[in-house]
């Protein structure tokens, strides 16, 4: 019993080791579809340069609560600050420059079918660093490509990259632009252990090498024992655990027990 | 005797002056439902529109990919459109034929065909091709983006979809179908003398003399300006039906059909008011 971790310990190391400030505050986050309330008075915060993992049921709201952040889906109620600027509140000009502080990898990497792997990662670049030359253009293509392995993929179109290929050049995608911010949406599922490791990896990379603070959602225990320097779980719409891995990995909490002993 | 009684009370109905009212507040809740659709559906077309005509005048247009969307809608639709409107000539002239030979007035058949390529088939049966071909495309394309999040990407990357997505591809629509209409005309007459060769000889100097010599302004003006509506039609049904796909890939082959169905019938409605509008003006 005495190794045991209590749901006490768990809250008492919420608190980043480091006195990092927030770049994201949710307070009382509310969500709904029709009558079905995803979010319920949701609260949470993202320290800078820190991986965030959200974890939870299918339904319990995490893809909604990333897509709230980033203005893609309207919040019912709450406020969402971001860099201090409560979404919300911005206008479509405004919203639109927060975005590009924001990196986006979608579930199903949403590569532009229509357009190789090239005009996929100049396509954010154009719109949003609209100062730079061809050259600086190319060389910063090469760069991402690089960084994900895949420099060879540069004429490629999207469908014929494999699932994995296809995840890292949207995480190239998205961290062309220098985001400060990174939400992975599930950044491992469909993968094979090996390809979800490597994307793992990557994560930590871009965290290190971009010094980006990111929310990570997944269902992908091995993930988010890789990547989390905090965890949270949700369940009912609002947040139900928070603390590092091994508190989480300690907990004695039938939720908690259940989801990490499944997977 | 027991049981005989228990099957007779088994198969009882209940009386029919309790099922009626229900029957009947069951079918007018499914004709409520119906009709809140069908009013939600249309405001939300309006909503639509406006919001396209909005950002068609805003800042920021996407002429690059109005450029593309050009080449995509005319330049690969040519082979489609080539066929089709030289056969429709060449049918309309073989058709024709025996009955002008009839009256005696084979002459009247380059005319005749030319007049009703310009003025109607011509227009018409493009427009609808190009509601299957480009209608079709543009619900199933977009739809597809909806269904895998493309269009999310977009929006987070700080693009309007809507700017880069649908007002472009409206546009290059509104903007080729007419010329695509034009020249499926063109290729009607090259059909239709192709069809008065068949059974005889026509030069075609004196055949491109019969065929215009009946044309006026009037027979042109009126098609020409239908097919800039027919082009906008498809283009915004397909790119509605599209963007507004729900999110399984079912929704994509939904929003690919209703696209062209849609798109089909307001061809029919733009050119029956066309029609009633030219005859009482001219």
């Amino acid at each position: 019993m005495k190794n045991e971790t209590t749901e006490m310990d768990i809250k008492n190391d919420t608190v980043p080791a480091t006195s990092a400030k927030a770049v994201i505050e949710i307070s009382n986050l509310v969500k709904s579809f029709g009558k079905s309330e995803i979010l319920t008075d949701l609260s949470l915060s993202l320290y800078d340069n820190e991986n965030l993992v959200v974890l939870g049921k299918s339904g319990t709201g995490k893809s909604v609560l990333i897509k709230c952040i980033v203005g893609l889906l309207p919040s019912d109620s709450g406020i969402i600050s971001v860099f201090g600027k409560n979404v919300l509140d911005l206008n479509s000009k405004e919203l639109n420059d927060l975005r590009q502080k924001i990196g986006f990898l979608f579930q199903s990497g949403a590569l532009y079918d229509s357009m190789t792997v090239k005009q996929n990662l100049e396509f954010p670049l154009r719109r949003i660093k609209k100062d730079l030359n061809e050259a600086e253009i190319a060389e910063k293509v090469n760069e991402v490509l690089e960084n994900v392995g895949l420099a060879d993929a540069l004429n490629k179109m999207p469908s014929e990259l494999s699932g994995g290929m296809r995840k890292r050049i949207s995480l190239a995608r998205t961290i062309i632009v220098d985001p400060l911010i990174m939400l992975y949406d599930e950044p491992t599922t469909g993968l094979d252990p090996i390809t979800s490791d490597e994307i793992s990896s990557l994560i930590i990379d871009v965290q290190k090498k971009y010094k980006t603070s990111s929310i990570i959602i997944t269902h992908d225990i091995n993930c988010a024992i890789k990547t989390a320097n905090r965890v949270i779980m949700l369940k009912g719409g609002k947040v139900y655990q928070e603390g590092s891995v091994e508190s989480f990995q300690k907990s004695t909490d039938e939720e908690i027990t259940a989801f990490f002993k499944l997977n | 005797m027991e049981n005989k009684d228990l099957g007779s009370t088994a198969i009882q109905k209940p009386p029919m002056e309790k099922t009626q009212p229900k029957k009947l507040q069951i079918a007018l809740k499914e004709k409520t439902a119906e009709v809140n659709n069908f009013l939600t559906s249309i405001a939300d077309l309006i909503l639509f529109v406006v919001r396209v005509v909005r950002e068609t005048f805003s800042r920021g247009f996407e002429f690059n990919e109005f450029l593309h969307q050009c080449f995509q809608i005319g330049y690969k639709s040519l082979p489609l459109i080539s066929i089709t409107g030289a056969i429709m000539g060449l049918v309309l002239t073989i058709q024709s034929r025996p009955i002008l030979v009839d009256f005696g007035a084979v002459s009247m058949l380059p005319g005749m065909v030319t007049i009703s390529l310009i003025r109607e088939m011509g227009p018409v049966i493009t427009a609808l091709i190009c509601a299957g071909k480009i209608g079709s495309g543009m619900g199933a394309e977009l739809g597809s983006m909806k269904v895998t999040e493309q269009i999310d990407a977009m929006e987070v990357s700080s693009t309007n979809p809507m700017r880069f997505l649908v007002v472009t591809r409206i546009l290059a629509a509104t903007l080729m179908i007419p010329l695509l209409i034009l020249y499926a005309d063109f290729m009607g007459i090259l059909g239709c003398w192709l069809g008065a060769n068949i059974k005889g000889e026509v030069p075609f100097v004196l055949f491109i003399g019969q065929a215009f010599g009946h044309v006026h302004f009037s027979d042109l003006f009126p098609a020409v300006i239908k097919s800039f509506f027919f082009g906008g039609v498809i283009g915004l049904v397909g790119c509605y039906k599209g963007y507004n796909a729900g999110r399984g890939t079912e929704s994509v082959g939904i929003a690919a059909n209703s696209a062209v169905v849609s798109a089909s019938f307001w061809v029919i409605i733009i050119d029956m008011i066309a029609v009633q509008i030219t005859d009482m003006l001219l």
